[in-house]
């Protein structure tokens, strides 16, 4: 009886929880302007999409492509600094490391607003003008603190003996690195990236604090101007569908591959 | 390997310019005129302005009732999920995490449009509704960790020890989970105070929240007013942060 309950609670969460999603993918099945008035079946939505032929909404394709290669550009940057970082941080002591550890929290705690306003003071003070690059480094400034705290416990884990054997069976320190320690450190680095890319995907106020006035727009800053605008463009509808299904498929595979992998282990 | 320590320096010149150099400049503008002068005239206009002042004390408001709510659905929700006597699988933790591999904007916008076409009008309600649908996950993922790693045999010390299932799970397990919930409540509450589109959406522009006035002065290039607001914001986040003295315990709650 218990176990009902219990189930049955969570099972009600996840609907509310996955109500808007359900009725974003049932209406990208209707070409009414208006999300949640049905004019008939159709895939003409889905069509106009993947052929690009939308009406005077071509820069929604524009604004896909800039939010997938500033966060793939941002979580590269932001896993590479962040890992170096890290084994920076591990090998200090005391004040030193409580200070660098605390500076590290700051962007976590700070709500975007605040990173996205303080980035946007400094880019005005120093007449950097602002776009790409701007929206790039402030993705890099909120990303590599969750790197660092994704890579530190793999360095805490880790056995500092196994690369002092290293160098004294004669690796250089280079080779000891990259044959010792970043094999070690990797999985800290992917969940790293991982956790950079989806934050990257997801912003909207830093972004929309920093892109300046080029006309800039990832996915977030376009849906804002969008419904400011009145009526959001139709073809969202799909690619939301379709975004919605690549991440579910991927998850799918993720876990259908740690299931396998642990059985394997199990068996061994 | 005592060079390594070097490794982070590249890291904090970084932190430096981009993090405590625009802090600072947040505080350096909050007190300057648009002639560049010293003035405490932001705060003072902050102070004696009714709306201003109204809407920071709706957004104080609502902040608290969505992390409360939070609290109490997402609570319940993440110590079920730990338990496997009720949960087996992990597939149902990433389904409580897959929703904010979407678009929160255009989430919030379907929930806004599900709302309009109930019949149910935008307002205090549907923005509530709307911030705990977009915060839950936020507040049950700490939660879930810290219940899952936690040592089951402390529970099951103080049952053996003559307290109730319910007695135990108050006077132990929710001590022991308190580093989830407060990371939960940091990653809920000032987010809440500082949205600005999500409110928008969720009320067709009816309730503003603090975030959506800082963004207005920022935009109509009045900088110095809304620095003074950011720096407002930055106070109160010293002082939720205050309660938080365990930084250790923080680390451990988020990842």
């Amino acid at each position: 009886m218990k176990k009902f309950f219990a189930k049955l609670y969570i099972w009600i969460l996840l609907v509310v929880l996955y109500a808007p999603l359900v009725f974003i993918a049932i209406f990208s099945f209707t070409e009414s302007k208006v999300l949640g008035s049905w004019e008939g079946f159709s895939t003409h939505l889905y069509q106009n999409l993947l052929t690009g032929q939308m009406q005077g909404n071509a820069s929604l394709l524009a604004a896909v492509k800039n939010t997938v290669l500033i966060a793939l550009v941002a979580a590269a940057v932001s896993t590479l600094l962040g890992t170096v970082a890290a084994i920076g941080i591990h090998n200090m002591k005391g004040r030193a490391k409580k200070a660098v550890t605390f500076l590290n929290n700051i962007p976590m705690i700070n709500p975007d607003i605040i990173t996205g306003v303080s980035l946007f003071l400094l880019f005005v003070f120093l007449h950097f003008s602002q776009g790409y690059l701007t929206v790039i480094l402030a993705h890099i400034t909120f990303c590599t603190p969750y790197v660092v705290l994704s890579v530190m416990p793999k360095l805490q884990q880790m056995n500092p003996n196994i690369y002092e054997a290293a160098l004294d069976l004669g690796a250089t320190p280079q080779v000891a690195l990259r044959k010792v320690l970043v094999p070690q450190l990797k999985p800290g680095m992917v969940s790293g990236f991982i956790l950079a890319f989806t934050m990257s995907l997801d912003d909207f106020a830093v972004t929309f604090f920093t892109r300046g006035t080029i006309g800039l727009d990832t996915l977030s800053t376009y849906i804002y101007t969008d419904a400011r605008k009145g009526g959001l463009t139709p073809e969202l509808r799909p690619l939301m569908t379709l975004i919605f299904l690549v991440v579910l498929i991927l998850l799918v595979i993720i876990n259908i591959r740690q299931d396998r992998l642990s059985k394997l282990k199990e068996n061994r | 390997m005592s060079k390594r320590s070097n490794w982070s320096i590249p890291y904090v010149v970084f932190l430096v310019f981009f993090v405590v150099l625009p802090l600072v400049l947040v505080m350096v503008y909050a007190f300057q005129d648009s002639q560049g002068h010293f003035t405490l005239g932001n705060l003072a206009k902050f102070f004696t302005d009714k709306d201003a002042l109204s809407t920071f004390a709706v957004s104080i408001e609502v902040a608290l009732e969505n992390t409360a709510l939070c609290i109490l659905l997402g609570y319940p929700a993440a110590w079920i999920l730990a338990n496997k006597q009720y949960n087996k699988s992990a597939v149902t933790i990433v389904l409580f995490i897959m929703p904010m591999w979407i678009n929160a904007l255009m989430r919030t916008l379907a929930t806004a449009q599900l709302f309009t076409m109930l019949g149910i009008t935008l307002g205090k309600g549907t923005l509530l509704f709307g911030m705990v649908y977009d915060y839950l996950p936020f507040m049950i993922y700490p939660i879930y960790n810290v219940l899952a790693k936690m040592d089951k045999s402390y529970a099951e010390a103080a049952v053996d020890l003559g307290a109730t299932p319910w007695t135990a799970f108050w006077k132990v397990t929710v001590p022991l989970s308190m580093p989830g919930v407060m990371s939960g409540i940091l990653m809920v509450f000032m987010p809440t105070v500082s949205t600005f589109a999500i409110s928008e959406f969720l009320t067709n522009n009816k309730i503003k929240l603090f975030g959506t006035i800082i963004q207005e002065n920022i935009n109509s290039s009045m900088w110095n007013y809304g620095a003074a607001l950011a720096f407002v914001m930055l106070i109160i986040i010293g002082i939720t942060t205050l309660f938080d003295k365990d930084k250790e315990q923080l680390e451990g709650g988020l990842i």
